[in-house]
């Protein structure tokens, strides 16, 4: 591939002088700078200026709600309160669990979905638009709405389980008992996110070229093995990207969270960005936060970086 | 990987499912959107219920009188006063104000949902506006000027969008309060705009490799500058690339709620940290916030519908690209 | 600029619109406008349609935030923090005061009270106390008494005063049927209508605060843990709270507050404040509700219960106590209309304004109101107000308040709702995150 440099330069070279100097007339740095520079800008000032502020103040003391008293540094106790609270762990550990099983449900049903579009039946271009709704709408006003389809008595879904189980509406509570509450997350955010899923399979299915379907058919494979040794090997590299975007998305959950449970019963919904707001806008500790809030950027960064590595050697098979 | 994105085009002509594939998996998807359309539909439908209706046991599905108690509760705030105090203001000025005193109740004035729906048209679409227009110039910059340490600029712009909002929110809070900037629009829509610029740049980058360098050369040739060039030829010929990363940018700024309730207090608020706040006498006034969920998704369903091509091209692009 | 095509200047030109367009809607808000601030609930939609009266005689248009009791506090202190211009006035929680004095958010309204002739001494001293003064006693004065309020319950008094109910309830407990005056009693009626048919429907026990965002569960079971002698330290100002936080009283007043989640609690009750309260007893679900006094005018009024509710103070068990409520009203000193805040302050102070707040549903504590005569009988909640005001008890007052809260909520709610460990162990994790605070405060 030829530097645009180069092709400015022959275009240049090959036109009349006039022309030339007027392409010329800028240097291509100050072109690319000019081009690049204001967004390279606005993101040193809303992203790098704060992260560089935030690594800072992890290591004083400060708290924003105190705007008189003396700042001091603390160097490492911060981080060091944090990572040896075992309430913190709890909460990466919800987290995590939070993450696991949506994507694992999400997965599972976006391909299956995906994988029936691509069967192409009438009226799948109408169908997938529709289906497509749920993850347009904003999780936090949605997912306001969810906790009354989710009340025991009033609500929808006990009444709708109530229907096909025939247990009482009123004898299990989604969002107040310690086992289901998490699941109650779960659904809303599977219902939510799927569809995102299951286009990035969709993507990946159409990706694969027919005439590797033909030469297996000309083989006489049976359908069960073209899906096994076809089919979800050339999805695989969409598949985890579909993982990959949406345990980022995961890791970061909040509002959802913050709406249908506010981390209760107790603890048990309790994810990082819930400790972490009620350590950082509540109670007002800066400094402690900062810490809490740098690890958290290592840790997505650091498993995002293992993951688009694995992800690198799956594409390159 | 941008060859990929051309298979999109090429549908199977060949491995064609049979009939009865077909009818299968139709039903199932149909099935599944049905049952996903659920909390749609009950959104709609208790925003025209009247409140006792709305918490009704069994819960009312079909069988309601419907009533614009929700949309009037939305928009109105109201007071509950004696009947003697109530007959003493003379007659009802409206609907709402007669369906208020039905209820024992005065309006006493306006609520604050119109200011925050205001609020959030303001605010998505300029972000959006202002993301689209330097994610164009730096997807530009990027796809054709050899720029110092691309990929990793490129890297580090997407990583900006890893960070939990709140962990973000922490010192922009903090910048924001010196600068004046909290609860102002003006601080949302940069906000926004950094969050969804990295966002642009990697779709738009892809959208614009795939436009032919020959192109701008020729023009170069018939005498464009290349700001010329840029505004002449490049950006018509990535006019869905556009589009769709506007709808992408729009989604997410329309829709943000993190940020929002941390950086807003009133002034500037956006709707979404708003409508779970509608309460009425007791807890949640369900046909109000029915009524304001309802309102608050018209726009971005009427963008759904009418760019789902675009919409759909830029997501699974952009899955192919990165 | 003759490089940037047409577009880009355009683009430009929008830019800036909405840089000017934002500018000027924030500051749209000055000219004769005041927003005054408070939580979404009745006593705030009747001080509307009290502040009509100012508006109509001072020209000046009033604005009105009021935020949701779960987020009040998060979003209010958030706004005062980042030194925002939303509120001119603001209604805020008695536990702000340290902070928003000491940070210079409130205006002190000494100078203010004497050259206009507004004296404390004129309202309630509990409330004066409570909801102006910081230091705490101190004539330090940063806000005007607002509102006077404190936890107390709503109950059915048509099903307690039905014959055959009546006739049941001495059948069954041997006691007769009527208010409680102790938490041993109060659970025994509970449990008596838990599950119970009344007008064909399944009623429950009690409504009780479970909430676990904010400050619902700490308020909720606080009512229990005062009367039966909790307390916070062993000597006042030494924050020895060994022996008070967990004493044997503590643990047991703890534990009866479970038992009446565990009976007595409609379905679903399982994260619920205020509002949850009262849509519960409204429906006819619940024979008894925890619920502040600020809600009793507005129910007295309701169209369906009002005139089959009553109302009674928090039931003693060793000695009467109830959970401190109510907030005064403040200037935030980042105003840009100073003198319409102040001249708010002002026509609300006058005694003819505090009736009529009084009347409209606002708890005033101004002496021309309390101790007006006809007070007791004005109102069927007015006797029991009194009553509570004279027993209050409230959380830590401390500056590291809000962390103190949050480990009170975690640690109740864990043991209350989500049924983990006994309550001796929660009140000792309790006591170990209240001294990490105390610590790092340097206050231990």
């Amino acid at each position: 591939m030829a530097q645009p440099a180069d092709l400015i330069g022959r275009a240049a070279a090959a036109t009349p002088k006039r022309i030339a100097v007027k392409v010329k007339g800028m240097s291509d740095t100050a072109m690319a700078w000019l081009f690049i520079g204001p967004t390279m800008l606005l993101l040193l000032a809303i992203n790098i200026f704060p992260l560089i502020w935030t690594i800072q103040l992890s290591f004083t003391n400060y708290r924003a709600n105190r705007p008189n008293a003396e700042v001091e540094n603390v160097g490492l106790r911060n981080y060091e309160r944090i990572l040896t609270d075992p309430d913190v762990w709890m909460t990466m550990q919800t987290t995590a669990q939070f993450v696991l099983w949506t994507i694992i449900l999400q997965t599972v049903i976006g391909f299956a979905l995906a994988y029936l579009i691509d069967r192409k039946f009438r009226g799948h271009a109408f169908w997938t638009t529709v289906i497509l709704i749920p993850m347009m709408l904003s999780p936090a006003v949605v997912g306001n709405f969810w906790r009354f389809l989710y009340q025991p008595q009033i609500g929808l879904f006990n009444y709708i389980i109530s229907f096909f189980t025939g247990v009482e509406p009123n004898s299990f509570e989604m969002l107040g008992s310690v086992n289901l509450a998490p699941w109650a997350i779960v659904i809303v955010d599977t219902w939510m996110w799927t569809p995102y899923v299951m286009l990035i399979c969709l993507a990946g299915l159409r990706s694969i070229p027919d005439y590797i379907y033909e030469a297996a058919e000309v083989d006489r494979a049976s359908p069960w093995r073209q899906f096994w040794s076809i089919t979800l090997p050339m999805a695989l590299p969409f598949i985890m990207l579909a993982v990959l975007f949406r345990g980022i998305e995961n890791f970061k959950m909040f509002d959802m969270v913050v709406l249908l449970t506010g981390g209760g019963p107790g603890s048990v919904t309790e994810v990082a960005s819930i400790t972490l707001k009620r350590a950082a806008f509540e109670a007002w500790r800066t400094g402690y936060s900062s810490a809490f809030a740098i690890i958290l950027f290592v840790a997505v960064f650091g498993l995002a970086n293992i993951y688009v590595k694995a992800l690198n050697k799956v594409k390159e098979r | 990987m941008s060859g990929a994105s051309k298979h999109l085009a090429t549908a199977h002509s060949v491995v064609e499912p049979g009939p009865w594939a077909k009818r299968i998996a139709g039903t199932l998807v149909v099935l599944y959107a049905l049952i996903t359309m659920i909390p749609l539909f009950w959104i709609v439908t208790t925003s025209i219920k009247t409140p006792p209706d709305s918490i009704s046991y069994p819960p009312k599905i079909f069988n309601f009188t419907p009533s614009i108690e929700g949309y009037c509760n939305l928009f109105t705030t109201r007071s509950r006063q004696t009947q003697e105090y109530i007959e003493s203001l003379g007659p009802a000025t409206s609907r709402c104000d007669q369906i208020a005193r039905d209820r024992s109740m005065v309006v006493v004035g306006e609520s604050n949902y119109w200011p925050r729906f205001v609020n959030s048209i303001i605010i998505a679409f300029g972000s959006t506006f202002l993301a689209v227009f330097l994610g164009t110039l730096a997807a530009y910059g990027f796809s054709r000027f050899r720029v110092p340490l691309k990929d990793d600029l490129l890297f580090f712009i997407l990583s900006t969008r890893m960070m939990p909002p709140i962990a973000v929110a922490i010192p922009i809070y903090l910048m924001y309060r010196e600068l004046g900037l909290s609860d102002t629009a003006l601080g949302m829509i940069l906000l926004y705009t950094a969050i969804n610029v990295s966002l642009a740049v990697w779709l738009l980058k892809g959208f614009i490799d795939e436009i032919p360098r020959e192109y701008e050369e020729a023009a170069l040739i018939d005498g464009y500058t290349r700001m010329q060039a840029f505004f002449r030829v490049v950006l018509p010929q990535a006019t869905t690339g556009i589009a769709a990363t506007a709808i992408f940018c729009l989604i997410f700024a329309w829709n943000e709620y993190a940020f929002a309730v941390l950086l807003t207090s009133g002034t500037a608020q956006t709707a979404p940290p708003f409508i779970p706040t509608i309460i009425g006498e007791g807890g949640m006034d369900w046909p109000a916030v029915g009524a304001g969920t309802t309102i608050f998704l018209v726009p971005i369903l009427v963008f759904t519908i009418l760019l789902r091509k675009q919409l759909l091209r830029g997501i699974t692009f952009g899955a192919v690209r990165k | 600029m003759r490089l940037l095509g047409k577009t880009a200047r355009k683009a430009g030109i929008g830019l800036v619109s909405a840089m000017a367009l934002s500018t000027a809607l924030s500051t749209a808000a000055q000219a004769n406008e005041l927003t005054l601030c408070w939580a979404a609930w009745d006593p705030a939609n009747a001080l509307v349609e009290l502040s009509k009266e100012f508006e109509a005689q001072s020209g000046i248009t009033m604005k009105y935030e009021f935020v949701p009791w779960p987020n009040f506090a998060d979003r209010i202190l958030n706004e005062l923090n980042a030194g925002g211009k939303l509120c001119d006035l603001l209604i805020g929680d008695s536990q702000w005061l340290g902070g928003s004095a000491e940070n210079g958010y409130y205006v002190k309204l000494n100078d203010f009270f004497d050259k206009e002739g507004i004296k404390m001494e004129d309202f309630a001293a509990a409330a004066v106390n409570a909801y102006a003064t910081w230091p705490k006693g101190t004539p330090n004065y940063w806000a005007l008494p607002a509102m006077g309020d404190a936890n107390g319950w709503f109950y059915r008094k048509d099903w307690f005063e039905n014959p055959e109910i009546m006739a049941e309830y001495k059948a069954k407990t041997g006691a007769d049927l009527a208010p409680p005056k102790t938490w041993t009693e109060l659970k025994q009626i509970a449990e008596f209508f838990q599950g119970r048919q009344i007008n064909g429907q399944t009623v429950y026990g009690a409504a009780i605060f479970t909430e676990r965002a904010s400050e619902g569960i700490t308020m909720g079971a606080t009512s229990a843990l005062y009367p039966y002698g909790f307390k916070y330290e062993m000597t006042p100002g030494k924050y020895d709270m060994e022996g008070a936080v967990n004493s044997a009283e503590a643990v047991a007043g703890l534990e009866m507050y479970k038992a009446i989640y565990d009976c007595c609690t409609p379905p679903g009750y399982t994260d619920s404040y205020m509002g949850e309260g009262l849509d519960a007893f409204k429906s006819g679900q619940v024979a008894m509700m925890m619920n502040w006094f600020a809600f009793m005018p507005g129910m007295a009024k309701d169209e369906k219960v009002g005139s089959v509710t009553g109302f009674f103070v928090n039931p003693a068990q060793n000695i009467p106590a109830s959970t401190l409520g109510g907030q005064g009203i403040s200037v935030v000193a980042n105003t840009d209309n100073m003198e319409g805040a102040l001249n708010y302050i002002k026509w609300f102070a006058n005694p003819d304004v505090q009736k009529k707040w009084w009347a409209l549903g606002g708890y005033a504590v101004h002496n021309a109101v309390l101790t007006d005569p006809g007070f007791k009988d004005s109102q069927p909640f007015a006797g029991a107000f009194l009553e509570a005001m004279n027993q209050v008890q409230d959380f830590w007052q401390e500056p590291a308040y809000a962390q103190l809260l949050q480990a009170m909520q975690k640690r109740l709610h864990d043991y209350v709702v989500a049924g983990n460990g006994t309550a001796k162990e929660a009140l000792d994790g309790l006591i170990a995150d209240w001294t990490v605070v105390f610590e790092e405060e340097g206050k231990l």
